[in-house]
């Protein structure tokens, strides 16, 4: 094992599919000679190229599309957004041209490609530069949506990604670029698709992703001095979800709490929690509560009170545990 | 380049009856309720996507529009399969999903019509980055309408081909109209070719003529394959009917579409034919009639086929 920052997880994970794969490159802005916005492509442009790192003008929609048209040619591009709230810009590319090419010309294309962009509070960005909002995408079918809560996840997922046949929207977290953890020095994968129970317990179930997993975890903490068992599972993959394991995780707690960072209106939550209530809602024995942002645009000034943490996620649990049906 | 041979010019010849022949069988079709949503034709076009065809191979890619059925015709697309998705037929390319707005076919190239204006251009231009990836010789066409090139879509991608020098052709046919406004509504600028400059791309602008487009695109193609970048031509085309079947045209003058109608490219490239004795009146007869019979095969086909079953709708999804 070794300890490893998520930022640069992320670039090992490019690393290695570029390695293994000469069709696998990235495009964005400032991803070559800078390395990267955020400094995940930090060396990789000295090493493939700026035939494989490629920079663009800045221009979001042209370069995100040219990325499908490249990946329906046989190649597997890695976009970078710089920050998710630019990607509203290739919304076109991503609804209407990507999601749907290969459903909507009758399975002919397949378009493998990755978009990978961090969302998130964390820097005092404000308005246009904190956005969550990967429940848009998990609204859009024919996307794949992956958020990643530590260095080992995104690594593994991230390199999962790029081997899938279908678009994955890759939501990374700015807060966490520097998280560090342990990973193996081994090559592994993690699947999309699957949840992951970060934390075993017994009373409440807690169904978060990306930050909001490790928040969970501290709140879990706390409460286990209360005496509260919480279990934590994080989704791992938004679209398409793990019922099994999160039906399975209620069955063993029967109460459940969901947690992200984006707003709680219409965030991945809601249809979390309406599945729940759809066909298991006879395991609950208390209402399900919803931890989200305020429904008002990210703060700039006030962003430690706007952002959702672990108080929050405790306050959840506590109110399902006192409301017992 | 210059002028085609004699054989390339029948070809030619060939293909722009087929796309009208087949658009006028559509328009019947469509107005029986044998076709369902939107159908855009681009009769009075033929000329553009069959003079740029004519320099490309199945390998070739291409990205097209709304109005996109020529191109389809003109790279090749297998009619019958092709007819029986515009009908939602199972044994369509798109199995009968999408219709004429989604036209595609992977094995020649063909990259999709669009439902969304301008947004095949920077998904052609992805596969001509592809191609130079890859170190082929392949070439990709962007086609668009001169209302296509007030979206960014258009800019962005001429801006990262010219940077990149991609083999790409960028063909504008100038149609004049965008859905129902004229171009002096939405465009600063008449020719399509001054927005090229801002990118330092080479731009030429053509009459509506098979023969000219022919020898620009000729150049275009060769310039691309040699990787020596993209090349912009507008076609100064003509758009007959309304934006879409059914359009009454009434924000038009009868004499614009008079007009319009006047400069026939089919009739014209058909005249210098018969004058330069490249065809005889008998040729021509039998080119047409052949072609009826081809397109009532397509039909017939496209009618007996079933429709997809409800059960198979979300099959395919995912791979
Ligand atoms: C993004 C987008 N905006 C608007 C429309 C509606 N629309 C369809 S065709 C069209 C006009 C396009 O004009 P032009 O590019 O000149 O092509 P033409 O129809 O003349 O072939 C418009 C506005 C659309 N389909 N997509
Ligand atoms: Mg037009």
């Amino acid at each position: 094992m070794k300890d490893i920052r998520y930022i640069f997880a992320i670039k090992e994970a490019m690393e290695e599919e570029m390695d293994r794969d000469e069709n696998v490159f990235l495009i964005g802005e400032d991803v070559g000679l800078a390395g990267g916005s955020f400094g995940a492509s930090k060396g990789l442009y000295e090493k493939f190229g700026p035939d494989r790192i490629v920079d663009t003008p800045i221009s979001e929609l042209g370069f995100t599309s040219l990325a499908a048209g490249a990946a329906s040619c046989g190649l597997r591009p890695i976009v970078e957004i710089m920050f998710m709230d630019f990607v509203t810009c290739c919304m076109d590319s991503i609804v209407n041209q990507i999601a749907k090419m290969r459903y909507m010309f009758g399975n002919q294309y397949t378009v493998p490609i990755v978009i990978r962009m961090p969302e998130g509070g964390g820097l005092n960005a404000g308005p246009q530069h904190s956005q969550c909002l990967e429940a848009w995408f998990a609204h859009v079918p024919g996307l794949k949506v992956v958020m990643a809560a530590n260095p080992y996840d995104v690594k593994g997922l991230l390199k999962s990604a790029i081997r899938d046949e279908n678009p994955v929207i890759f939501i990374e977290n700015k807060t966490l670029h520097a998280m560090k953890g342990s990973i193996p020095e081994e090559e592994y994968l993690i699947p999309i698709g699957k949840a992951d129970v970060k934390r075993e317990g017994t009373d409440v179930t807690v169904v978060s992703a990306s930050r909001l997993v490790n928040e969970s975890l501290k709140a879990a903490d706390l409460l286990s001095k209360e005496g509260i068992s919480v279990e934590v599972v994080d989704l791992r993959t938004i679209q398409p979800w793990d019922r099994e394991t999160v039906f399975t995780s209620i069955a063993k707690t029967h109460r459940l709490v969901v947690a992200h960072e984006a707003v709680k209106q219409f965030g991945f939550g809601a249809e979390i929690a309406a599945a729940v209530a759809e066909e298991i809602l006879d395991e609950l024995d208390a209402p399900i509560m919803r931890v989200g942002a305020p429904f008002v645009p990210a703060s700039y000034s006030l962003e430690k009170y706007y952002v959702p943490g672990a108080e929050d996620v405790k306050k959840a649990v506590l109110a399902t545990m006192e409301r017992t049906f | 380049m210059g002028k085609p041979s004699k054989e390339k010019m029948i070809e030619m010849y060939r293909a722009m009856v087929k796309i009208r022949k087949t658009e006028q069988k559509l328009m019947e079709v469509f107005s029986n309720g044998e076709i369902l949503g939107f159908l855009h034709v681009s009769i009075g076009q033929e000329a553009a996507p069959v003079g740029i065809c004519s320099h490309l191979t199945e390998a070739d890619y291409i990205a097209t529009t709304h109005r996109g059925h020529g191109h389809a015709i003109a790279k090749g697309i297998d009619l019958k399969m092709a007819m029986a998705e515009l009908f939602g037929k199972k044994a369509g390319y798109c199995l009968g999903r999408s219709g004429s707005m989604h036209l595609a076919d992977k094995s020649r190239g063909i990259m999709g019509a669009n439902g969304i204006v301008g947004a095949g251009i920077p998904i052609a231009t992805g596969a001509a980055f592809a191609a130079k990836y890859k170190k082929t010789d392949q070439v990709a066409v962007a086609t668009f309408g001169e209302g296509a090139t007030g979206e960014g879509a258009f800019h962005e991608a001429l801006n990262f081909a010219a940077i990149k020098k991609l083999p790409i052709v960028y063909l504008c046919e100038n149609n004049g109209w965008a859905e129902f406004s004229p171009m002096s509504i939405h465009a600063p600028v008449q020719s399509v070719t001054k927005r090229a400059l801002a990118y330092d791309i080479p731009a030429v602008s053509v009459a509506n003529d098979v023969l000219e487009i022919y020898e620009e695109a000729g150049k275009a193609v060769e310039r691309a394959r040699k990787g020596e970048g993209p090349t912009l031509i507008e076609v100064r085309s003509e758009r007959w009917y309304g934006h879409y079947v059914g359009d009454a045209q009434k924000y038009r003058g009868k004499e614009n579409v008079a007009q319009a109608m006047a400069k026939d490219c089919l009739l014209n490239f058909e005249k210098g034919l018969l004058e330069s004795k490249v065809l005889k009146k008998q040729d021509i007869e039998k080119i047409n009639t052949d072609l009826d019979a081809e397109i009532e095969e397509a039909v017939r086909f496209a009618r007996e086929c079933p429709y997809p079953e409800v059960s198979e709708m979300m099959e395919g999804l995912y791979l």
